[in-house]
């Protein structure tokens, strides 16, 4: 790609203005991570760009008026004169800056300008996050007994366990399909396709309802199997349109060969098809496994309040609505329900963003 | 196919078929059933069970495959597509497709779905003052955000094709993509938090009152302009993906197109909208069908920063609250529906985009 770059003369303008972008992209998620490691009553105090160096104003001597002089006429400090609104306010007086101190004990700080940095960092934030926050709870006799909170590892696991499967087996399933839609001939095709495609765009609210009802009654409702289901019929429209897309493409004559010499449709797909469709599996399957780690919606409804199944997201929305002040606890969570699709993301990126492309680019 | 083996095949095909039906419904009902009432370390669970769903899957069409090869091959040709589409459409006809039927018929009847009302609750929604600030609400996530998140991945794009780190500046871009809604709600809260005087732990705040102005608390008070803070939010994630889809696409325009117009003395902004618009306008109409889609959709934005509060409700919150919290299963579905309505001339281009492709 690099041999296609269009030489312009304005150059620096275009890096200057993309580095402005990507700058103010960048600010929100860098402010979660430095608040993540401050203690909570820092998070609380001031804010989380303090910790990067920075000039303020730092007491450096203390004034202390004589009792005889009058608050309420103009105050004789240094040779000048102030006002009681300017020293309220803070004013300069040459490099230094004035102000009431305590005015009932008549004293005025001095401040100067001077660079500080608060590196008051801890990582007790994501230890009382992952193993849960300890309680000391009171007894009626005066004894002391500490608790521990639930933490996050149970719900990191439950998210795993249905994050995988439930990118595998639409995967799977949809592969098939789009196998049989591709390279095979059989009435309803068409038909059938083309009912696939419009799921794309019908939004899953229509569904979960009667979804919730049938799950309630086969007893499905916040276990696992049920949520792998509803999982993959929701991303099952999509997986299989691109899917089809790679693989009504592979070249017609590699598997008719293979047909000819008497191996099935089945041994075809999973000997020719799976290993020639990696890159699109792959692909396809980033994007499937963030989505599901992502979801809330969708384990809202499905899982409710089973505690034992919970996924990170809910665990994270409850953290805000419930405790909307515990910032260093929701900062520290946020941030470790995000490291896995980012390190999902930053490692396989140019499968992601190929994967993304497929289909949709061409024309 | 020798005449022995089609005389034998005939009968104990069908009987291997509805064995090898049988033994899957036995085999995964079973699992199922352990998996259920198991008490084991959840570590220990987590494990099995994805492995079951892992490998299940695949033997059941390991399995099928087999049983309906043993059907005479003039037989086994034509049932086979079926075993390897049945999966898919099993499982879409039944938490998809039926589904939204059966939403539809539930909004014709009233909040506990016992008395037929007609179109008695599609009236009352679009009367009713908290469903109309929902619908009011979708309509500018879906201009606004999808505006935006068009325009920016465009402009995004085309810097980046001319600038001289692209690889590190589309990364940054596209991260958020890869970040939950609700974590990308606590980062913006955070972003958005106001408390009354002029020390800050909000960013927006700390600037505002750096330039001089008033701190405001930007998704709650300032309405209805606070829909629009929520937005952004949408934006900074859905950015991303518009720049990447573009960025191919802009690659694809071919250089001496571009060369020619050059020396014709056409300046950039020319070249923009008269060559690279024109070209990439399918991937223009995917892109923003895709983005439309989603912000259709919206949930987890709201649902995480204001709860649907303070004028920001939109249809899906208001479909959640109808249905879990007020159980007017009516007005829930006929929201639903508002908005499977609201995407048909979606699918309608997306199916002709399809055909245009040549799918069929």
């Amino acid at each position: 790609m690099a041999g296609r770059k269009r030489k312009k003369g304005k150059k620096w303008i275009v890096n200057l203005v993309l580095g402005v972008i990507c700058f103010i992209w960048l600010i929100p998620t860098v402010g979660l991570l430095v608040s993540s490691f401050r203690p909570a009553a820092d998070i609380l105090q001031t804010g989380w760009w303090k910790v990067f160096p920075h000039q303020e104003w730092k007491a450096a001597d203390t004034i202390k008026l004589s009792k005889d002089v009058d608050l309420r006429q103009p105050i004789e400090v240094k040779g000048k004169t102030y006002t009681d609104d300017q020293l309220k306010a803070g004013v300069k007086a040459g490099d230094d800056r004035l102000i009431w101190e305590n005015r009932r004990n008549r004293e005025i700080s001095v401040q100067e300008q001077g660079w500080v940095a608060s590196s008051t960092l801890t990582l007790d934030n994501y230890k009382n996050v992952i193993s849960g926050k300890e309680y000391t709870l009171k007894g009626a006799d005066g004894s002391e007994t500490k608790e521990k909170g639930t933490g996050l590892s149970q719900a990191f696991w439950n998210t795993l366990t249905i994050a995988i499967p439930a990118t595998v087996i639409p995967i799977l399933i949809a592969s098939f399909a789009a196998y049989a839609f591709a390279w095979l001939r059989f009435p309803g095709r068409k038909t059938l396709f083309v009912v696939i495609i419009a799921m794309l765009v019908v939004p899953l609210q229509v569904a979960l309802i009667p979804v919730l009802k049938d799950f309630t009654s086969l007893g499905l409702n916040g276990s696992y199997l049920g949520i792998w289901l509803a999982h993959s019929a929701f991303g099952l429209p999509l997986v299989t349109y691109f899917m089809y897309n790679f693989i009504s493409q592979l070249p017609k004559d590699l598997f008719e060969s293979a047909f000819m010499d008497g191996a099935s449709h089945f041994t075809i797909f999973s000997k020719l098809i799976l290993p020639l469709s990696v890159p699109a599996l792959a692909s396809i399957g980033i994007f499937q496994f963030l989505w599901v780690w992502n979801d809330y919606l969708v384990s809202l409804i499905f899982i409710g309040n089973q505690p034992g199944v919970q996924v990170m997201s809910m665990k994270i929305a409850d953290l805000v609505g419930s405790r909307g002040n515990d910032w260093h606890l929701l900062t520290s969570a946020a941030f470790i329900s995000m490291l896995m699709p980012l390190a999902i993301f930053f490692l396989l990126q140019k499968y992601f963003v190929r994967g993304l492309m497929g289909g949709s680019v061409k024309g | 196919m020798d005449t022995q083996a089609k005389t034998k095949s005939g009968f104990t095909a069908v009987l291997i078929f509805l064995v090898v039906l049988v033994f899957n419904l036995i085999v995964h009902g079973l699992i199922f059933m352990f998996f259920r009432d198991s008490t084991l370390n959840p570590l220990v669970t987590a494990l099995a069970a994805v492995i079951w769903g892992v490998v299940g899957v695949y033997f059941l069409y390991l399995s099928f495959s087999w049983a309906v090869e043993q059907f005479p091959q003039q037989i086994s040709r034509k049932i086979l597509p079926y075993i390897f589409i049945g999966p898919a459409v099993l499982l879409l006809g039944w938490l998809l497709v039926l589904p939204a039927l059966r939403t539809l018929y539930l909004s014709f009847f009233n909040a506990s779905s016992d008395k037929f009302v007609g179109l008695g609750n599609y009236l009352a929604i679009f009367s009713d003052r908290l469903l109309a600030t929902a619908l009011r609400n979708n309509l500018l996530w879906v201009f606004v955000g999808t505006l935006a998140c068009v325009a920016f991945g465009l402009l995004i794009a085309i810097l980046a094709d001319r600038s001289s780190y692209e690889r590190i500046a589309k990364s940054i871009i596209f991260m958020p993509m890869a970040i939950s809604f609700v974590a990308a709600g606590v980062i913006w809260k955070f972003v958005y938090y106001y408390q009354p005087g002029t020390e800050q732990i909000g960013l927006l705040n700390a600037i505002v009152i750096a330039l001089g102005g008033e701190p405001q608390a930007w998704v709650t008070m300032l309405q209805p302009w606070n829909n629009f803070f929520l937005i952004l939010i949408l934006i900074w994630m859905q950015t991303g993906f518009a720049m990447v889809i573009f960025s191919a696409a802009i690659k694809g325009v071919p250089e001496d197109i571009l060369e020619a117009a050059r020396v014709d003395g056409a300046g950039e902004i020319r070249i923009f909208f008269r060559i690279i618009i024109p070209f990439i306008s399918t991937t223009l109409l995917t892109v923003t069908t895709t983005i439309i889609v989603f912000t259709l959709k919206i949930f987890d934005v709201v649902m995480v920063m204001t709860g649907g509060q303070y004028d920001t409700e939109v249809v899906a919150t208001q479909f959640y609250r109808q249905f879990f919290m007020y159980r007017n299963f009516g007005y829930g579905s006929t929201l639903a529906i508002v908005l499977l309505i609201a995407v048909l001339p979606v699918i309608y281009f997306n199916l002709r985009q399809i055909r245009k492709q040549g799918g069929f």
